[in-house]
């Protein structure tokens, strides 16, 4: 037992997979949804996220305070963008009716 | 450890200082009156950009950084910053009669320019990455509203959120690309990563961190293939904010491309270049192709502007001195243009009512051919033809192209620029060989746009004539950033 939980040790590499896996999920789920831009808004935000975890693990690994610091300005900025993406998305929906992906379709050329 | 509680040195960051101040200053007073009061905070704004741009040569010869090496103000930065400020201020005067038109009269206007051009500014001075993110996005969230500000509209609004969700996806790969410089190097600021990168190859880590910067900016100044959002933005956000976009960020986003592609990554230039290379043929191609049908201006503006910041990136892929001079030269040119070019998009109402699509120019050579001489000369500058100022920008970007031995760029760029040649000619065609119907385009009634489109026009034709201001002004910037 004590020595699979040895070999099961979880290293640098794994984060950066994980925060590798979520950036790609979060690109992805803007451009293959096709539904609801609150989704598209998720998927940013797990973009955003997934900096922040690779971030927090190269600051951890190199010793370094200032990737942590990095990630505490991603985070309020995001929560600015947030903010400015909803409010938007509300005059948006004031105007169309819809937030559907396949609505935002006024312009194009 | 003590060192970082001394209080920062702020005299190199005064102008950026003094503007946040005025904004919050003037958004105070908009508050503050008891009826919407466009006019007086439109005012102030204009009169806080003079201001600034009075403070700006403080520090156009020396080289100072602060707040530990975060920010930086030189030559080239207080060069782009003149640059950037000016075009806001114009910004500013160009809108005052069109948001009255279109009812989109909000104090918030002139206010959100002024935070963007803050945001711009810090872009400039970024000398770190945490820096560079928080000046790209102080630039981008007022950029984002401006776009729907006329919020009764479903094209305007549309706008906002196109270049909402676009933009969030480009500062997201920039971010993620910065987390990997970061991690790669143990850095965020421009110094420590020039130091980490020299001397020996770069890693995987770095190369993909770069890229992903690369490709985060290269949205910004709207390059291929980034550019998805342009023309959907230009055409759908009210006017005045598409003049806005195309004259100011574009610059600021280029300053900082150069500025980081210059620096820190300076060691790298093998790398990014064939990248810059391939976006800037890209850009070129698609900016002079894409736009041969089509019939509404803005559309039309947006896939020059595209083109002309792949021009732009051929300075860039130069990776000289001589580049970086003509990238300076080729932006403060493309202002001028642009500035023009807009101040007659927005003089086009028929019957008070405004149009936008290049048929309504028909006839105008007739009617009002003042109008249709300046217009001609904006569109003869952009296709690059000389004695023009436009030329002269095209030909300092081939220069430092084949001075750096990139022969097969300038001859593309040089082809790219005659297919795009036909459509700044098709708008001269209507403008003079087509006739009218019933509806021509009004006398102007605005006498700022006249104004700015005769100084415009008088600066693209007299630049023949008294080149040299500029050439040794962008001269010394670009040195400085090579120290």
């Amino acid at each position: 037992m004590l020595e699979q939980a040895q070999h099961m040790q979880i290293g640098m590499q794994h984060f950066l997979l994980v925060s590798g896996m979520l950036f790609t999920l979060g690109v992805f789920g803007i451009f293959l949804n096709r539904r609801n831009v609150i989704i598209i808004l998720m998927s940013i935000e797990l973009i955003l996220l997934s900096v922040n975890l690779n971030l927090v693990t190269f600051s951890a690994h190199l010793h370094d305070l200032t990737g942590q610091v990095f990630s505490m300005f991603i985070l309020t900025v995001a929560a600015a963008e947030a903010a400015i993406g909803l409010a938007i998305l509300v005059v948006f929906f004031r105007n169309r009716d819809s937030i559907a992906v396949e609505d935002i379709s006024a312009l194009k050329g | 450890m003590i060192k970082s509680f001394i209080t920062p040195e702020l005299m190199p960051a005064f102008p950026e200082i003094s503007l946040a101040i005025a904004a919050m200053l003037i958004l105070l007073f908009g508050i503050s009156r008891k009826e919407e009061d466009y006019n007086s905070v439109s005012n102030l704004s204009m009169l806080a950009l003079a201001a600034v741009f009075m403070t700006l040569c403080k520090f156009c010869t020396e080289t100072a950084t602060t707040f530990n090496g975060m920010f930086i103000a030189d030559a080239f930065g207080a060069f782009m910053k003149a640059l950037v400020v000016t075009g806001s201020f114009v910004s500013i005067m160009l809108a005052a009669k069109y948001v009255e038109r279109q009812r989109i009269m909000r104090f918030e206007y002139p206010i959100l320019i002024l935070f963007a051009t803050l945001g711009m500014m810090l872009m400039i001075s970024a000398n770190d990455l945490i820096a560079l993110y928080m000046g790209l996005e102080m630039q981008s969230l007022p950029l984002y509203v401006l776009a729907a500000m006329q919020r009764d509209t479903v094209r305007s609004t549309e706008a906002g959120l196109k270049y909402f969700v676009l933009g969030a996806l480009s500062s997201g790969m920039l971010l993620y690309g910065a987390s990997l410089i970061y991690g790669y190097t143990g850095a965020t600021g421009f110094d420590a990563i020039s130091t980490a990168l020299a001397g020996h190859p770069a890693g995987l880590g770095i190369i993909v961190g770069m890229v992903l910067l690369l490709s985060g900016l290269a949205f910004k100044i709207s390059a291929v293939p980034f550019h998805m959002w342009t023309p959907d933005v230009y055409e759908g956000a009210p006017t005045s904010v598409t003049a806005f976009f195309a004259i100011a960020p574009k610059l600021a986003a280029l300053a900082l491309l150069t500025r980081t592609f210059m620096g820190p990554f300076g060691h790298l230039a093998d790398q990014w270049r064939q990248v810059v290379v391939v976006i800037s043929v890209a850009s070129m191609v698609l900016g002079s192709v894409a736009a041969i049908g089509q019939n509404n201006i803005k559309r039309l503006l947006a896939y020059s502007s595209i083109g002309n910041m792949g021009y732009a990136l051929v300075g860039l892929a130069a990776a000289s001195p001589a580049g970086v001079q003509a990238i300076m030269i080729y932006a403060a040119i493309y202002m001028v243009m642009t500035i023009g070019a807009f101040a007659v998009v927005l003089m086009m109402k028929q019957k008070d009512r405004m149009v936008e699509q290049i048929s309504d120019l028909s006839g105008l050579g007739d009617r009002q051919p003042l109008l249709a001489l300046a217009m001609t000369i904006m569109m003869f500058s952009m296709a690059g033809i000389p004695p023009l100022a436009g030329f002269f920008g095209k030909l300092f970007i081939f220069q430092a192209a084949i001075g750096s031995g990139l022969y097969t760029l300038a001859v593309l760029g040089v082809l790219a620029s005659v297919i795009g040649a036909y459509y700044y000619l098709r708008i001269i065609k209507v403008m003079y060989f087509e006739t009218a119907g019933d509806d021509v385009i009004d006398k102007a009634s605005d006498g700022r746009l006249n104004l700015l489109l005769g100084i415009s026009s008088a600066l693209i034709v007299l630049f023949i004539v008294f080149p040299g201001p500029l050439l040794t002004s962008a001269a010394d910037a670009a040195q400085s950033l090579f120290k």
